[in-house]
């Protein structure tokens, strides 16, 4: 029996600081995938919304309010939060339904409306909340931990800020060729050093903005995508949305301190290796079988530390991947061929979602300019907040 | 009068001085070290405890690495919008004996550029931000990282 599920339509509303609110760039996402699938709003039975936290209750059951936009038809409807991750828990959740059965074709939503500068906690005063915590105690803003995880691979591995800034000029060049991305223009590395610190050692041009943007897909099962004329769509073969293990040793976000590891030894390859390892495993492929990939670039660092992750190159040789040419286009394992978050900021419901579309866009080959040769197998990687993850193999 | 002292956060850390100490919990089955505290059950799942004890942290570690706020942080940090931000440096520190990473703020005065990864580092007394007048506001204190190979 397939574990594989169809995907019919992918669709966006660009990303950009457009000053709307959040259910419009969800509907309009839905409707440009549900256009692509050649499918009806009125066909769907389920619609899965990635919430945003950023407005109100709207944002909270954001499937529901996808829904009553598109107008009432009676779909099932979930409603799911996963910080970072919500968009590719989206994604489980309808494959979940699809593959149990409980529907066939199903609509996955997430949009948000990003505030100006640093992400930061809701309102009110909230002592049990970890996240809450660090901005009262600490005043540890996202970037913060960014430029922990970068200073300790510059002393670990020898990574240079020259190698940081070459991830952004590589990235900027693609997402400059993407009409989707909220940054279009060249970055060089001389601007990334012109411009200013924010967390050292990362500068503004290291740092993914906060951003407003949508993303869809309309998923089926395989026997309604062949039923409907879809001979050999791209199909989700994995997605992976393991927690940690503990002791989780890497100060994550957004922890005021690791797991000790004094009760128990720490064992397997870290939660971001986690991640990955749980995706190759269920698509029963490996590293050298990828075609692209699109990571979560909230730091140039952090993109160098995925290749290491996802076992593109040994622990330490990323910057070495990266010098080589390997990760950039007509490379050996294109990354971000999209542009990444370098060219969209992060929009964090729609974000995951949208990091499949190019996976499916790369794998139809209709991506022009940006399209990566002969593109057979793809794979999204992912890290939130709160112990979220995700990572999804796309095939063709 | 001064200002009267209050903990951030109730709990996290004691004493004054020398005697100034970091507090978590600590799992009497399986020696796990908890902070922030955790005082309901063990998080190792391989452990059934339920009664973990209070345990002062190691004073010293050494630098697992180190950024800085070169921008004002958003509220709940509290910061005086009438004066110009200071970037402050911030410090996650390897205890050896817990093995535990514990992030916080440097101590006043310690800039990135006098850190390193693997220098060895203390716990000190600090205050994290002042409210009210000299007679009847509050200082709220914290914990700071502070080199020991610097003296203040």
């Amino acid at each position: 029996m397939t574990r594989d599920v169809a995907v019919l339509g992918a669709g966006m509303h660009p990303w950009g600081k457009w000053g709307r609110g959040f259910v419009e760039y969800g509907v309009a996402a839905a409707r440009a995938a549900l256009e692509e699938a050649g499918a009806d709003w009125r066909d769907v039975d389920s619609v899965v919304g990635a919430d945003t936290v950023r407005a109100g209750y709207p944002g909270y059951v954001a499937g529901a309010t996808f829904a009553k936009a598109l107008g009432w038809q009676g779909a099932r409807v979930t409603s799911v939060y996963a910080a970072c991750a919500s968009g590719a828990q989206a994604i489980s959740t309808a494959r979940a339904q699809i593959l149990a059965g409980l529907a066939d074709v199903v609509l996955v939503v997430g949009a948000d409306a990003a505030p100006k500068g640093f992400f930061r906690p809701a309102g009110g005063d909230r002592p049990d909340d970890p996240d809450w915590l660090r901005f009262r105690v600490l005043g540890a803003t996202n970037p913060a931990y960014f430029g922990l995880y970068a200073r300790r691979r510059m002393a670990l591995h020898g990574d240079t800020l020259e190698d940081f800034a070459q991830v952004k000029v590589k990235n900027a060049a693609s997402g400059a060729l993407n009409p989707n991305a909220r940054y279009r223009s060249p970055v060089s590395a001389d601007d990334v050093a012109a411009s200013a610190v924010v967390a050292d050692p990362l500068r503004l041009l290291d740092i993914c903005a906060t951003s407003d943007g949508g993303a869809a897909l309309v998923l089926s099962s395989m026997e309604y995508a062949r039923r409907h004329g879809a001979a050999s769509p791209v199909r989700i073969r994995a997605v992976s949305t393991v927690t940690p293990s503990y002791p989780n040793t890497v100060l994550d976000l957004p922890d005021i301190a690791t797991d000790s590891a004094v009760g128990k030894e720490p064992e397997g390859p870290g939660f971001r290796g986690s991640i990955a390892r749980a995706a190759y495993e269920e698509a029963g492929i490996g590293p050298e079988d990828l075609s692209l990939a699109e990571v979560y670039d909230l730091s140039t660092a952090l993109e160098l530390q995925w290749y290491e992750d996802l076992g593109l190159c040994a622990a330490g040789e990323a910057a070495k991947l990266l010098r080589e040419g390997a990760t950039a286009p007509g490379g050996r394992i294109p990354v971000n061929p999209s542009g990444g978050l370098a060219s969209f900021g992060e929009a964090v419901p729609a974000q995951a979602i949208a990091q499949v579309c190019e996976l499916t866009w790369q794998l139809r080959g209709t991506t022009g300019a940006r399209q990566v040769a002969g593109a057979r197998v793809g794979l999204t990687a992912n890290q939130g907040l709160f112990g979220h993850g995700s990572s999804v193999v796309a095939v063709r | 009068m001064a200002r009267t002292s209050t903990p951030v956060v109730a709990g996290w850390f004691t004493g004054a001085g020398e005697d100034f100490r970091l507090l978590g919990t600590e799992c009497p089955a399986c020696s796990s070290v908890f902070f922030p505290r955790e005082d309901g059950m063990c998080r190792n799942p391989g452990c059934a405890c339920d009664d973990l004890v209070e345990v002062p942290l190691s004073r010293r570690g050494r630098v697992w690495s180190y950024t800085d706020a070169r921008y004002r942080p958003p509220a709940p940090y509290v910061s005086d919008p009438e004066l110009p931000w200071e970037p402050r440096a911030l410090v996650a520190v390897e205890l050896a004996a817990e093995r535990i990473v514990v992030l916080g703020q440097a101590a006043l005065g310690v800039s990135v550029s006098d850190l390193d990864i693997g220098m060895e580092v203390e716990v000190v007394a600090g205050v994290l931000d002042e409210e009210g007048d000299e007679d009847t506001g509050t200082a709220w204190t914290t914990w700071h990282w502070r080199p020991t190979g610097v003296t203040a």
